[in-house]
């Protein structure tokens, strides 16, 4: 299992409390992440990336295994850690006012 | 037993304010959607149980929200309704893409940016939620980069009509200050096939086919801060009204300028007469008397607040060009909130109520048709738009 972490709106969006757990097929990419993820929580389109160009949204940065992964390729394969389920990826907003 | 509901969206959250018919006793419910930039909500003329709602956030873009309750609980369209506290539906509802499909005729892919160079068109929120008049499943939506979608679903799915981007002046359309949005959408009770928008900084724009094709109407407006003043496209209009009895006569507060249309549009004369200054955003029409007009004049466009750090509300009884400040109740020194452009609305109680949001969290009260004011709330976070149901 994938363990994912949402930024608070997010989880008060999908109504979870934790962190979620997604079953993923094939290779274990941030882009087959994200797409289990919206596929389990319809509301969640639109919200972390781009409905149509699936570009990540602006203030929206990915993190796992204390590595920043914003910028790696969406079909990068993501950390073994991460696809044996010890560690999380995280979905974060990033800091700013307002 | 009458009474009013009113939809007050703020910069973090929704939160609904009830009353009976006398408007003395409010119950404040909220907020609902907490922490998200909550633009406008609006009711369905054909069912006032049912609200809609625009959630945006920088961070989480858009989403649209549907109360079949009237507001007392709430669901993304295409989700299941939930009913306990804090907890939000899971549907779908926000995927708003422009139509650049051959077959609307006239894809348009970019407007003027800043620079005056051409820029893409993006999606960024919806700005105004305007329910039909008889179909509560109808909306159209109002949206920043300036555009018109429709929903025919009750908001599970949204369709632009792409029509008004691709009517011919879209390349000149340009951001103003709080970006390209399409924020006012005005039904014609009288011909279901009419309808104006305005978009800042573009201008007003009017179709009579609901919706498939448009032109703009904007003769008579001046803006001296554009190249040309009196342009076809390219006025800043912050906001136009109209009194249902009387559609063909409409009401502009222009960027600078108060102005008046007798032919649906078609040409405008201004009618700022003494106002002490005719820079604002909010206009409104009294609900039974349609030469009775509202404005809140603010210093200029870079000073957002009202003159002399005096708050009052202005009102025309004849259609503009005489106007008498209205102050009783409201703050007469060191008041410099601004009135945002969706932030007034009138119920259609006997006498009229007068009703309008400020950035400083307060909703005003005035339930004598502008004569005394008092606040409902005064702690709101900023208010970014008021819309008011009269309940029968």
């Amino acid at each position: 299992m994938i363990r994912v972490v949402l930024p608070p709106h997010l989880r008060t969006l999908a109504q979870v409390r934790d962190e979620v757990q997604l079953d993923v097929g094939g290779r274990v990419t941030r882009a087959s992440v994200l797409d289990a993820l919206e596929a389990r929580y319809p509301v969640l389109r639109g919200t972390i990336r781009d409905h149509v160009t699936l570009q990540r949204r602006p203030f929206l940065r990915f993190f796992a295994c204390e590595r920043d992964l914003t910028h790696e390729p969406p079909d990068a394969p993501l950390p073994d850690a991460v696809v044996a389920g010890a560690e999380p990826f995280f979905v974060l907003g990033a800091i700013a006012g307002g | 037993m009458s009474g009013v509901r009113v939809l007050v969206g703020t910069r973090k959250g929704a939160f609904i304010l009830t009353a009976d018919g006398k408007r003395k006793q409010w119950d404040v419910s909220g907020p609902h959607f907490a922490g998200w930039e909550i633009y406008h909500l609006k009711g369905s003329p054909a069912d006032p149980n049912r609200l809609y709602a625009s959630q945006s956030s920088g961070w989480f873009g858009q989403v649209i929200q549907r109360s079949c309750d009237g507001g007392k609980t709430w669901e993304t369209p295409g989700g299941g309704v939930v009913t306990e506290p804090g907890k939000m539906p899971t549907g779908e509802s926000n995927k708003f893409v422009y139509d650049a499909s051959p077959a609307t005729g006239k894809p348009l892919t970019t407007h003027q940016w800043y620079d005056g160079t051409q820029h893409p068109w993006e999606f960024k929120r919806v700005w105004h939620l305007e329910p039909s008049l008889t179909d509560p499943d109808a909306v159209y939506a109002g949206v920043e980069d300036a555009g018109l979608f429709q929903t025919s679903d009750g908001g599970k799915t949204w369709l632009e009509l792409a029509g008004l981007r691709g009517h011919g002046t879209g390349p000149q359309w340009q951001p103003g200050a709080g970006g390209m949005c399409l924020h006012t959408i005005l039904l014609d009770p009288s011909n279901p096939r009419r309808m104006h928008v305005a978009i800042s900084a573009a201008g007003a724009f009017r179709t009579d086919d609901a919706g498939k094709s448009w032109r703009p109407i904007n003769r008579g407006l001046r803006s001296q801060y554009i190249p040309n003043p009196n342009a076809e496209v390219g006025h800043c209009v912050h906001r136009i009204a109209l009194h249902p009895s009387r559609p063909g006569v409409l009401f502009m507060q222009k960027h600078w300028d108060v102005m008046r249309s007798d032919d649906a549009g078609d040409s405008w004369r201004e009618v700022s007469g003494n106002l002490p200054t005719d820079f604002g955003f909010v206009i409104d029409v009294h609900a039974h008397e349609p030469d009775t007009i509202y404005v809140v004049p603010i210093k200029s466009d870079s000073e957002h607040y009202p003159p002399e750090g005096k708050l009052r509300v202005y009102r025309s009884r004849t259609g503009g060009n005489e106007w008498e400040a209205l102050s009783k109740g409201l703050p007469q020194r060191d008041c410099y909130v601004n009135v945002l452009r969706d932030a007034m609305a009138v119920d259609s109680l006997d006498a009229c109520g007068v009703y309008f949001g400020t950035t400083g969290g307060q909703v005003y009260l005035s339930a004598d048709a502008g004569d005394s004011w008092t606040p409902i709330v005064r702690d709101l976070p900023a208010v970014l738009s008021v819309e008011v149901q009269t309940l029968r």
